[in-house]
């Protein structure tokens, strides 16, 4: 018997012109928390496909409980006992939680038709134990994202798995979803089951974590426990130099008058009487839990949902705003957080992305500009350091990094004079941040305004020059970053609805 | 890097070119009358009408949409003038020409329109529905009788005349062609169909209105099936309602899957169709020559579409696979 429940061993794996893995180490003990830490591209994906059976290792060796396995496909790693929660879970919404935690496993009565009564009661079970009280004949899509993780989190514990993995598990949750997680994480611990922790987020792998891998560019770097690590090593590991400074925060000169104005926006249900100011050579912070209503804030001043009242004035002059067209033309940019869904075109070149927000600046007439498109996109590539064979490229090709740098250029491309970035940082690795960082940072000393939502707090207190707090479709708070208010503690006592004084 | 790309964009049509040539290899041997250029000629002279229908679906497509009226569009245009004449309402070609081509084109803008201002869920829906309405018009103003234009050589024209034994007709199309692939190469428009095809979010939330993009390739699918309707009176003399459920649309699809593109969107090309038309009406043709069933004809058409779909995926399939195993 192994001390470990899973060992992977010298893993090589091999793309089209990309070495994923080179000579990869991973091991799990039964029963703890191994906390998985590396920049976008160092390889947790293609580890973690590894390890489920999607992609099969070119060399190197799996064992479980230290017996030699072999996974030619997800189903052999699901017989051997692991199990993954994606980042993207693979929940069918209009399906109800039972359906989706017997996906493939059924229990069938004597005549060979489903059970539905010993489903649901096991269902109701499942997810009691791991701290949901929820009715299992409901659709999974009724519920928010806490409950479809657990979902996912059932259907690991019903197979029995030895060892699961999350992959950024918190990056779409709220803060008491997260709380709930890291529960139920522990007591799977607590049951003998070993765990695999993917996130971004430092500290969330000191309070969860018993040992800690980093890896970078596809290899093996270090394994310790917890107490070895603190936050410079860990990111000195992954980066492979040490970061100076996280948030190379610079200033810009604010503006007189202010750049935009929102006053009384209302949308039944979801905004309510939202007014604040934005002004240039600034950058503003909205923070606030997720759920807010900052997104849909956004949103709404920028024309893509209707909304039911408030006016918006830019540059003093009132505006009307009814479709994003009108917001682009007001000088509007608008980085969505949904990078994939809405801020690209997947299946279109870097060059067409590019010129997607402003066709009308790259024409003459009806006719595209192809040199200008050219000439400007190598820039776009070279200052904002887009990492690509060329401009050609899919973008779906690219890293979650380099994509987000090309939604920047696109909107970068249209000369607007207020950017709203939301969430400009999620999902992508420690030193691309920083260069969003310094996109923002050189927009400010044009002039710009530029309104970044944000749901990591060092983030926005790190960057902003102001920051307004949202909470249930409401301005909370607006703080100054000279204001004694300009902390966690009171940012995060106002996300939670409490007052700050004066 | 472009100047690479742009030779493997034209490898890519080496496969369908060949099979071209194959198919009018195998044809030769099979029939003595193909090598004729009476028969090429009369190849061209079919390949318009079918070529009309796919370059409108062709542009439904792009945008991962699918028009399923352009037959029967084409079938009720044509039976529209043939109605005028028969209540000699006028006989005027050029009134009969245009009241034509202006009611094939609103009924693609209302097929647009119930998609993107209605909200419709699948272009399958509305098109659908509308294929049916307009086999129902097409008897409804022709009174279930087949009109026969004799007579009426002006609106015969363009699918009749040819000039030194080539026909008119092919020639317009070419020029659509050319002006089509234009629009889609090089044009704002074009990008934002495409663009629309790939992630139809994205591009609203870049400021394209993609809901006048899709309005806009429905009521082009529209005009180019009143268009094919005129050529369908110069080639074949008559109009005839029930004509409206031949599978043109099926054709129409073929000659655009066969060309490159996809069900998914964000694929296909104006070269690529014209082959795709090209292969589907020679097909047709050596049918005729072998004297060879319609209801054959009709089978082996699905399979062929089916044959086409089945080629590309597996096509990408060996290309990924290609590149692992360079990559090693």
């Amino acid at each position: 018997m192994s001390e470990y429940v899973v060992e992977l061993k010298n893993a090589v794996k091999r793309f089209p012109g990309v070495l994923a893995l080179n000579q990869m180490h991973l091991a799990v003990k039964p029963g703890e928390i191994l906390g998985l830490i590396g920049e976008n591209g160092a390889g947790k994906s293609t580890l973690i496909k590894v390890l489920t059976g999607v992609h099969q290792p070119d060399e190197g060796e799996i064992y479980v409980n230290g017996e030699k396995k072999v996974f030619r496909n997800p189903n052999d790693s699901a017989a051997a006992g692991i199990a993954c929660v994606y980042q993207e879970l693979n929940i069918e919404k209009l399906l109800s939680i039972t359906d989706n935690i017997f996906i493939n496993k059924w229990i069938k009565g004597p005549g060979g038709l489903l059970d539905y009564n010993a489903m649901h009661a096991k269902a109701k079970e499942v997810m009691a134990s791991l701290g949901q009280d929820v009715d299992p004949t409901k659709a999974a899509g009724t519920f928010g994202m806490g409950v479809q993780q657990m979902i996912e989190i059932a259907k690991a514990v019903l197979i029995d798995a030895k060892m699961i993995i999350m992959d950024e598990p918190t990056s779409s949750l709220g803060e008491k979803e997260v709380e709930q997680l890291m529960r139920t994480c522990r007591d799977l611990k607590s049951r003998g089951i070993g765990i695999v922790f993917v996130s971004h987020k430092l500290e969330e792998l000191f309070e969860l974590c018993d040992r800690v891998t980093v890896i970078r560019d596809g290899q093996y770097i270090d394994t310790r426990d917890i107490s070895g690590w603190d936050n410079d090593s860990l990111i000195t590991a992954m980066v492979g130099r040490s970061l100076d400074n996280q948030f190379p925060k610079e200033f810009g000169v604010k503006s007189a008058q202010p750049m935009l104005k929102v006053s009384g926006l209302m949308e039944a249900g979801v905004l309510n009487n939202v007014s604040f100011e934005a002004y240039g050579g600034q950058i503003l912070g909205f923070a606030g839990l997720v759920g807010a209503g900052r997104t849909e804030t956004m949103r709404a001043i920028f024309g893509a949902d209707p909304i039911d009242g408030g006016s918006i004035e830019i540059k003093g002059q009132a505006m009307q705003i009814r479709s994003p067209r009108q917001a682009i033309n007001a000088g509007i940019a608008f980085l969505t957080e949904d990078r994939k869904g809405q801020g690209l075109v997947l299946a279109e070149s870097i060059r067409n992305n590019l010129i997607l927000a402003n066709l009308k600046g790259f024409a003459n007439g009806p006719f595209l500009n192809t040199k200008k498109i050219e000439e400007e996109g190598q820039k776009n590539i070279s200052s904002l350091r887009i990492k690509t064979p060329s401009i050609d490229e899919i973008v779906g090709q690219l890293s979650g990094g380099n994509q987000q740098k090309v939604v920047i250029g696109k909107w970068v491309n249209t000369e607007s004079d207020i950017f709203i970035f939301d969430e400009p940082t999620r999902g992508i690795d420690v030193g691309a941040k920083v260069e969003v960082y310094n996109v923002m940072n050189s927009l400010v000393k044009a002039g710009k305004c530029v309104i970044m939502v944000s749901s990591e707090m060092p983030e926005i207190l790190g960057m902003s020059d102001r920051v307004i707090v949202m909470r249930g479709g409401e301005v909370m708070a607006d703080v100054d970053r000279d204001s004694k208010h300009f902390n966690q503690e009171s940012l995060m006592k106002a996300a939670w609805g409490g007052k700050l004084d004066d | 890097m472009t100047k690479s790309k742009k030779s493997s964009n034209l490898m890519s049509y080496a496969g369908t070119f060949g099979a071209l040539l194959i198919l009018c290899v195998i044809l030769a041997f099979a029939s003595p009358n193909f090598l004729k250029f009476s028969n090429f000629m009369s190849i061209l002279k079919q390949t318009p009408f079918t070529a009309m229908l796919a370059s409108g679906m062709l542009f439904c497509l792009i945008t991962a949409g699918i028009d399923l009226s352009v037959g029967a569009n084409a079938t009720f245009c044509a039976c529209l003038a043939g109605m005028m004449i028969q209540k000699e309402i006028t006989s005027n070609s050029v009134v009969l020409i245009l009241v034509a081509l202006a009611a094939g084109t609103l009924i693609g803008f209302i097929n647009g329109t119930l998609l993107t201002r209605l909200h419709l869920p699948h272009p399958f829906v509305s098109t659908l529905g509308m294929k049916n309405v307009l086999w129902g018009a097409s008897l409804v103003v022709t009174g279930s009788q087949m009109v026969s234009f004799s007579g009426h050589d002006g609106v015969m024209a363009l699918g009749a005349k040819d000039i030194g034994g080539f026909p008119i007709s092919f020639i317009v199309v070419i020029v659509i062609y050319i002006i089509m692939h234009v629009l889609l190469t090089r044009t704002t428009l074009g990008r934002s169909i495409y663009c629309a095809g790939g992630n139809m979010e994205a591009t609203r939330l870049s400021g394209i209105n993609s809901a006048n993009v899709l309005t806009f390739c429905y009521t082009l699918s529209g005009f180019m099936a009143a268009l094919a309707g005129v050529v369908s009176i110069g080639r074949s003399g008559i109009c005839n309602g029930v004509n409206a459920i031949q599978p043109y649309d099926t054709d129409a699809i073929a000659c655009c899957i066969i060309g490159g593109a996809s069900f998914n969107g964000g694929k296909g090309t104006m070269i690529g169709t014209m082959l795709g038309a090209l292969i589907i009406t020679t097909l047709r043709n050596g049918f005729t020559l072998l004297s060879i069933t319609s209801a054959v004809q009709n089978m082996v058409l699905g399979l062929v579409i089916i044959g086409a779909v089945l080629l590309d995926v597996t096509r990408e399939r060996m290309e990924a696979k290609a590149r692992r195993l360079a990559a090693k």
